[in-house]
């Protein structure tokens, strides 16, 4: 299977503090990556690098390649809004916005293109579906977004983002907010988006990474310690801190 | 002492400040109000002042102070909403923006008069428009300007990070995450500032004095055409507001009804700028409710 995203020799420092050191980690397509990982080890802020979200705050230094495909995404005539509608995000706490649910999915839909309403419509509630959330909101689409649980406020900013159509997916510990039904939900609903979309996931629910994902790359200290497929590094990782930080012995 | 004992006359103190403050405010609404509001009748609303008898009203004075805060906000809405959105949106973190800050601080508590006199010099002389309703819309502005930013910015402020991220996530360009989504969410706050805002120009005096000028010509209602001389919508006019009114009629006035006047007008004054108040939280909360679409549940 081919790469979707890569990224070589990556550095990124806040102010003059470098939080990542130096690797090269690659994705495939159609799968699901995991990336785990203590807290403070990294591995959120190199995912906001895969869609430039770092590029919001001041005085960020990233170097390095990245690739979504062939093309540089740090490359300067690279369209950051075009970039951002392929690379969707999904936060860890749900943030819809306080517009009807209809609305927020509306709002993915219109980045790509204008649609006639009956097509607004249908996409928006096939987005709805994609995301299982459609049986639970069709009688309220009217309806304030917020007002809805933590998990469909999720899964409704979820199929924001599909709507948008986006080639890879980002989550940053999408489920830590929630309860573990809604958690399983998302987690449903993930491995059937694999078949059309790549799924790179920021967890630190290890029974999740090993639940759902496919590949899973461990980070330490702004490290990436190693990146394995996802039945190997449970079993039989490669490195003993890997190893260590999976039974628990730190993190 | 112990803890309880504390606790309890700490409660206890706190409870008289807001007493006292309660009582001031209470106390002085309501003696404008029982000594004005015997003095307003439909007479008093519709019929024009006069100089030297009794039995003058506030018409123009009334329809003067509405149409001066109307121009006002239109020119000053569209300078504090953008310089609010660069505040809060774009501004970087450095010396220019701080300079930009202290300078609208500074604006925000010139003393009114100072305005005025400014306003006079500047407008009512250098630029030749004589006592009329622009200059005094003008110096309202430099008055209500760095107000109405300040407040716009803290409403746009108020929006939390996320939806930002979320907007800008999901592939919108900067431009769109703020007039689609910062926006429409900030809006009823703005709306309260706006209003808010416009309490305080309207029961302003000081600054008007020099520049909108003491008197109000008869005009007419019927008339249009804002370019005519005797239309009541012509901006080139010298206009007395209420609250200018009110400081002239106890200073100088000469009909023997100035106190009744007076008082009348004062309470029309703090009903108006009342009813912005009450009006700002109804519309603010009804407009939030329709952009959010939390209507049925």
């Amino acid at each position: 299977m081919t790469a979707i995203m890569t990224s070589t020799d990556v550095h990124l420092a806040y102010g003059a503090k470098e939080a990542l050191h130096g690797f090269d980690l690659s994705f495939k397509q159609h799968e699901i990556s995991a990336l785990i990982g203590p807290s403070g080890c990294g591995k959120s802020t190199y995912l906001r690098c895969l869609n430039r979200m770092n590029d919001l705050l001041p005085d960020v230094t990233i170097t390095g390649t990245f690739k979504l495909g062939a093309q540089d995404i740090y490359a300067a005539k690279v369209d950051v809004v075009t970039l951002r509608q392929r690379v969707g995000m999904v936060f860890q706490q749900p943030n819809p916005f306080p517009f009807s649910v209809y609305e927020n999915v509306a709002f993915g839909l219109n980045v790509v293109g204008h649609y006639a309403k009956a097509d607004l419509d249908q996409r928006v509630e096939t987005s709805l579906k994609q995301a299982a959330v459609w049986d639970e909101v069709k009688d309220h689409l009217t309806e304030n977004a917020r007002t809805f649980s933590g998990g469909q406020q999720q899964r409704i900013c979820l199929a924001r983002v599909l709507a948008a159509q986006p080639e890879v997916i980002l989550l940053d510990e999408p489920t830590s907010a929630l309860d573990p039904i809604s958690s399983a939900k998302i987690e449903q609903t993930l491995l059937t988006l694999k078949a059309n979309y790549s799924i790179i996931i920021v967890t630190h629910n290890l029974q999740q990474a090993a639940r759902i994902s496919d590949q899973t790359a461990f980070f330490l200290n702004g490290q990436l310690v190693e990146n394995t497929p996802t039945q190997q590094i449970f079993i039989k990782p490669q490195q003993k801190t890997t190893s260590d930080y999976l039974n628990g012995k730190f993190g | 002492m112990s803890r309880k004992t504390t606790d309890r006359l700490a409660t206890g103190t706190i409870y008289a400040f807001v007493g006292v403050v309660v009582a001031i405010l209470c106390g002085l609404i309501g003696y404008i109000l029982i000594t004005g509001i015997p003095d307003i009748s439909w007479h008093f609303l519709t019929s024009a002042a006069t100089a030297f008898t009794a039995g003058g009203g506030i018409r123009d004075q009334l329809f003067n102070s509405l149409y001066l805060l109307l121009l006002t906000l239109v020119i000053s809405f569209p300078f504090a909403l953008g310089c609010g959105i660069y505040l809060s949106e774009y501004a970087p973190q450095n010396w220019v923006t701080g300079l930009l800050r202290m300078a609208i601080e500074v604006l925000s508590s010139l003393p009114s008069v100072v305005v005025g006199l400014f306003g006079y010099l500047i407008f009512v002389i250098r630029f030749n428009l004589g006592f009329s309703i622009l200059a005094g819309a003008l110096a309202l502005t430099f008055f209500n300007l760095p107000i109405l930013t300040r407040s716009i910015e803290e409403a746009l402020q108020d929006v939390p990070n996320l939806q930002r991220e979320a907007g800008v996530s999901l592939g919108l360009s900067n431009w769109r995450t703020i007039t689609k989504i910062v926006l429409p969410i900030a809006l009823p706050g703005i709306l309260t500032g706006i209003i808010i805002s416009a309490g305080r120009v309207f029961g302003e005096a000081a600054a008007l004095i020099y520049t909108s000028g003491q008197s109000a010509p008869t005009v007419d209602y019927g008339n249009w055409n804002f370019l005519s001389a005797d239309s009541f919508l012509n901006p080139m006019r010298p206009a007395e507001t209420l609250a200018v009114h009110i400081w002239k009629v106890n200073t100088e006035g000469i009909t023997p009804d100035a106190v009744a006047i007076s008082a009348g007008a004062s309470a029309v004054l703090i009903v108006i700028i009342l009813i912005f108040n009450v009006g700002a939280r109804f519309l603010g909360q009804r407009l939030y409710q329709h952009l959010t679409a939390s209507k049925s549940k």
